[in-house]
Order: C-alpha cells, then sequence, then structure tokens
C-alpha cells in the first residue's frame, strides 16, 4: 500500500495530492501540465514537498512534520521515464543489473532470468540501449526499474513517446505487471491506456486531485471532469469472456444484462474483462430493428436525456441495460424526431467492428465487480 | 639508428618523464575542479574560476617567479616542505614536475568541465532511483560519460608540460641531466655556437612527439565517444 499526501508550489502554481494505491495499476490521470509528473517525482523523492507525507507498507519516506526525508536511493521505489533514460555506455544486461546490487540480497523476488521472461528480453541482452527501438527501450526501462525489487512502481507516461504500433507491442507487457502484487502509480493522459491498464483513478487537474476511485466509477461520471480535460465520454462495462465464434471470427461477452459480440480475441472463456464502449459508438432504436448488420442489439430503458449546451449539436442519453448503465452520444434532431423520454424502452445498437481488442482490457484481479 | 646524442636523449627522457608525471598529478584535482565548477553554485565562484585559470593568462616566467617564492627553499611553503618532509623543488627534476603541472591545470579543467555539463543530469535521476548515492552514480555514470573530456582533458595537459619552459627554467633553471627537458635544450643549443644542427635535431623530436600525442588524443577521444553514446566499438 502507498499512500500519498504532498503539497509543493512551483511558481505560480501549486501541487496539492492526496491518494493511496493499492496493489495493481492506479492511474494518475489528466491533461498534459496539471502537474501529474511532480506529484510522481515527489513520490520518488526527486521534488521534495514543502509539506506532506509519503508511505510505502508502513516504512515512512517522507514526512515533512517529523523531518523524515528519505533520498531516493534509499527509498527503493521503481521510476521507469518517459523517455527510458538508460544509461547509453552500458549494454541492455548491465542496465538490467544496475539496481539490482543495491539491493539487500534477502529482499531479492526477481531474478535477471524471470524478467527476461516476463518481459522478452532475450535476444536484446548484448545490445546497446542507441540501437533499440523505443518500444525495446521502454521494456527494458521496466525490467530495470522491477530488478531493483522495488516496493512500489512509478510510470510516467511510458508509452508517450512511442508511436502507435510500439504502442500496442508493449501494452500487453504493462499489462502483465499486475502480477508483481505491488502498488503501480501509472502517469498518463491517454484514455486508451488508462481504461485498459487501470484499476483505481486519480484524476488531476490543475495540480489538485478532483476524483478517485475505482476506473468504471469516475470513468461513467462526466459531472467529474472540468470541461478542459474532458475525455471521451463512454461506459467501461465489466464482462466475462464466454465463447469463440470461430467461424464467424467473433467472442461472446457477457455482462449483467446481455451479450456484446466482438471481433475474436486471444483471451479465454472464463476470463473477466472490461470494455470501454465509447458513447458515440453507441446509437439508439425505438423498436427491434430488422435487417441490420450491427451484431449487438441491447433491449434497455431510457434514464435520461442530457442536452449539456456545450456538446452543441449532442445529447448524451444514459439508458440501462439490465442492471448496467451505458451512455450513447447521439444528436439533438434524433432526439426529438424520436421523441425519445426518460422511462421509455429502446434498443441500444453497437458496431462490433469498434469494439476491438483496444477496447478491451483483462480484469483479472476484479472478482468484486464480475457479473 | 638513434639519430640522437646521449645528452640529447637524456633531454627526451625527462620530457616524457616530467610530463607525465605532472599529467598524473593535475588530472584529479583538474577534475575536481571541473566538476565543482560544473555542477555547484556558491558565492565568488567567478573569481574561484578567474584564479584557477591565471597560470593560463599570466606570463610562464611570471608563474615560474611565484613558484620560487612560495616553493623555493626560502619561500614559506619550500622552507615548510623541506623541514617537514625533507622534500625540495627548487633546482630537481621534481619541481619541474610542478611547474609543468601548474601551467597545465586549466588546460586539464576546461574540456572536463565542457563533458561534464553535457552529461544527462536525468541520468543520474535515474541512477538514484535504482539505489545508486551520490558517489556510485558519479562513479559508474557521470564520470564513464564524460571520459571523451577527460580523456581530451589529459592529453591537452601532457602535450602542454612536454612543451613548458618559462616557468621551468625561472623556477628550477637549466641543469643537465635534472631539470634540462627537451623545451630548454633546444634553448641551450642556440645559446652555444654550432648548436644550431642539434638545435634542429630536437626541435623535429619535439613535432614528431607533438603529431603523435595529438594523433593519440584524436583517436582516444573518437573511442571514448563511441563508448559513451553506445555504438557498438
Amino acid at each position: 500500500m502507498l499512500e500519498v499526501e504532498v503539497e509543493r508550489r512551483l511558481g505560480d502554481f501549486r501541487v496539492e495530492a492526496r491518494f493511496r494505491s493499492d496493489r495493481g495499476v492506479t492511474a494518475l490521470f489528466g491533461r498534459s501540465g496539471a502537474g501529474k509528473t511532480s506529484i510522481v517525482n515527489m513520490v520518488s523523492g526527486l521534488l521534495r514537498p514543502d509539506r506532506g507525507r509519503i508511505e510505502v507498507d508502513g516504512r515512512v519516506l517522507f514526512d515533512s512534520a517529523r523531518g523524515i526525508d528519505l533520498p531516493p536511493w534509499r527509498r527503493r521505489l521503481g521510476y521507469v521515464f518517459q523517455e527510458g533514460r538508460l544509461f547509453p555506455h552500458m549494454t541492455v544486461r548491465r542496465n538490467l543489473l544496475y539496481g539490482w546490487r543495491h539491493n539487500p540480497a534477502a529482499g531479492r523476488c526477481l531474478t535477471l532470468n524471470r524478467v527476461v521472461d516476463l518481459l522478452d528480453l532475450g535476444a536484446l541482452l548484448q545490445r546497446r540501449p542507441l540501437s533499440l527501438s523505443g518500444g525495446e527501450k521502454q521494456r527494458v526501462a521496466v525490467g530495470r526499474a522491477l530488478l531493483s525489487n522495488p516496493r512500489a512502481l512509478l510510470m510516467d507516461e511510458p508509452l508517450a513517446s512511442l508511436d502507435v504500433l510500439a504502442k500496442g507491442e508493449i501494452l500487453p507487457y504493462v499489462e502483465r505487471l499486475d502480477e508483481m502484487g505491488i502498488p503501480i502509480v501509472y502517469v498518463s493522459h491517454s484514455l486508451d491506456e488508462v481504461s485498459r491498464l487501470a484499476r483505481n483513478l486519480v484524476l488531476v487537474s490543475g495540480g489538485r486531485v478532483t476524483a478517485s476511485g475505482g476506473v468504471e466509477q469516475v470513468l461513467g461520471r462526466r459531472d467529474l471532469w472540468s470541461t478542459e480535460d474532458e475525455p471521451e465520454t463512454g461506459t467501461m462495462l465489466a464482462a466475462r469472456v464466454s465463447r469463440h465464434d470461430a467461424s464467424g471470427r467473433l467472442t461472446h461477452l457477457d455482462f449483467r444484462g446481455g451479450r456484446l459480440r466482438v471481433p475474436l480475441v486471444d483471451i479465454p472463456v472464463g476470463v473477466a474483462v472490461r470494455v470501454w464502449i465509447r458513447a458515440r459508438d453507441v446509437s439508439v432504436a425505438t423498436a427491434p430493428p430488422r435487417g441490420l448488420s450491427l451484431r449487438n442489439v441491447l433491449k434497455g430503458t431510457l434514464l435520461e436525456v442530457a442536452r449539456g449546451e456545450d456538446r452543441g449539436p449532442l445529447a448524451e442519453l444514459r439508458l440501462r441495460i439490465g442492471d448496467t448503465p451505458l451512455t450513447a452520444l447521439v444528436t439533438r434532431h434524433a432526439v426529438n424526431e424520436l421523441a425519445l423520454a426518460p422511462g421509455q424502452e429502446v434498443y441500444a445498437l453497437i458496431k462490433s467492428a469498434n469494439l476491438d481488442r483496444r477496447q478491451l482490457s483483462l480484469a483479472a484481479a476484479m472478482t468484486d465487480r464480475e457479473p | 639508428m638513434w639519430p640522437l646524442t646521449p645528452a640529447e636523449s637524456e633531454a627526451l627522457g625527462l620530457s616524457v618523464r616530467v610530463a607525465a608525471w605532472s599529467t598524473l598529478l593535475s588530472l584529479p584535482p583538474a577534475a575536481l575542479a571541473a566538476f565543482v565548477l560544473a555542477r555547484r553554485r556558491f558565492w565568488g565562484k567567478e573569481v574561484c574560476n578567474a584564479v584557477l585559470h591565471l597560470p593560463l593568462v599570466l606570463p610562464p616566467v611570471v608563474t615560474g617567479y611565484l613558484l620560487l617564492l612560495l616553493l623555493g627553499r626560502r619561500g614559506v611553503v619550500g622552507a615548510w616542505l623541506e623541514q617537514t618532509f625533507g622534500l625540495v623543488l627548487a633546482f630537481r627534476w621534481t619541481g619541474a614536475v610542478v611547474a609543468a603541472a601548474v601551467v597545465a591545470f586549466p588546460l586539464m579543467v576546461r574540456p572536463i568541465r565542457l563533458s561534464l555539463e553535457a552529461v544527462d543530469r536525468r541520468l543520474e535521476s535515474a541512477a538514484a532511483t535504482l539505489g545508486a548515492n551520490r558517489l556510485w552514480t558519479c562513479l559508474t555514470v557521470t564520470l564513464p560519460l564524460s571520459l571523451p573530456g577527460i580523456v581530451a582533458g589529459a592529453i591537452l595537459g601532457f602535450i602542454r608540460s612536454l612543451g613548458e619552459f618559462g616557468a621551468t627554467i625561472t623556477f628550477v633553471s637549466n641543469i643537465p641531466g635534472e631539470t634540462r627537458t627537451l623545451s630548454l635544450a633546444v634553448h641551450s643549443a642556440l645559446q652555444t655556437p654550432g648548436g644550431e644542427p642539434g638545435a634542429l635535431r630536437l626541435t623535429l623530436v619535439i613535432v614528431a612527439a607533438a603529431v603523435v600525442a595529438l594523433a593519440a588524443s584524436e583517436a582516444l577521444g573518437r573511442a571514448a565517444a563511441r563508448r559513451t553514446r553506445g555504438y557498438h566499438a
């Protein structure tokens, strides 16, 4: 358990944050300049808070009231930087082992071989950082941080400098870090990454924490977001893989209230997953539609029509499919023409092709929220 | 076939010995001074910087005279050294080493300082988060990454020591076999009637030594740069 409570003035800007992170990924989410990096720098010891307290597993790393301020090299926190920061004069192998020697032998729970397997680094060991691709560099950086046997892992936009292909290549590895069983603080301004990786979400805006909690709760509540750091509206759905339809190349996902069909994914039957459904991918019909190519037609109830002024021509519909809330974004024109009103029975339509692997994440440890 | 007379060979050997010791003596304090100038901020830093560079701008004769005042047998420091350690520098080859080291010092500080300033501090932060304290970070990250500058500084200092004349002749005089290095031998040959062929031979030796040292500097510098930038050597 990582507990953070920090405060620091940076010129005219004030950063003030308070959150805790249990095992698994906690995302610090907000737009660039919101103060996310300053917060993790304070946790790591690279930036000294004016006031506050930082604690990992009951060990105090910083406490302004008691005058405790451990230097970074005694905090035992792994840090994966945005730009990797591999040592250019060392091979990958020496980079990986750099933090290893500083750890008490008794506390070593990871071996080089285990990390090499986990992150697929075998072929890179003798290479120099300069000859690695962006994705490979970040994998090495993650491995190097893990091999210092940290009590918690800090990741500052580790994918931000990568192109789309490299991101896709490294995301599965980051997903696997959940196995480590340590708190992971993951800084990001990308909703795709956050929805796929994080279990908990800390929303940062203007140097302050504006909301925190489980990913589904925070992402589902649009009222928590200020308009400037607004992400795309949508719904995080907890589901379970129920069947692979090999001939139709589709996978069936069951959730409380219905079934989704998505393009075939390589996740075994029975595994819990989360699906991020963008509101703009959801349409609505007032009668069961016929002759449609759409594979996902979900019967439900319309709860609310929100016509925020800021939305322009669009209106947000809050639906309920069985027990599960769902958000749809449609034109106001459609709302008027179909005479949509709360309480009405509607059919939500979602195009399967829009629910590809990027919208899906494993939710292995989320037993309490599974259907 | 060895083209030099025994006296000239002796001067060559002495020059190399003096230059090597001078480089070894100057390098650690030069690296330290470079580190302080590159990394620390303190009151009077500019004055400190100016004092360190003084031997570069003072006429070597003046540097030699100041050394004589300080380190001569009747100088403040010189008398103390003789009393406490029985160490005499004036008119000895060890004094020639000190004169060369003092003159070469500022030339070594500058390239080391520049390469230290070029080291990415963020790599040092990364080392700290991996458990390395300041000393270990310096030894395993900062120094290896500034190796090109350290090599360049050492070779520059060596070449400057090899050719030292003014401070040496003022501080330790021109004693054959003790303090007569190559430059001083050239000077002596030119003062001697019929000594010009000898002066010319020595001059060629000095030119050759300088060319070799410069080539070595280039090669070493490139190798170090390759290493620190992470290319395959």
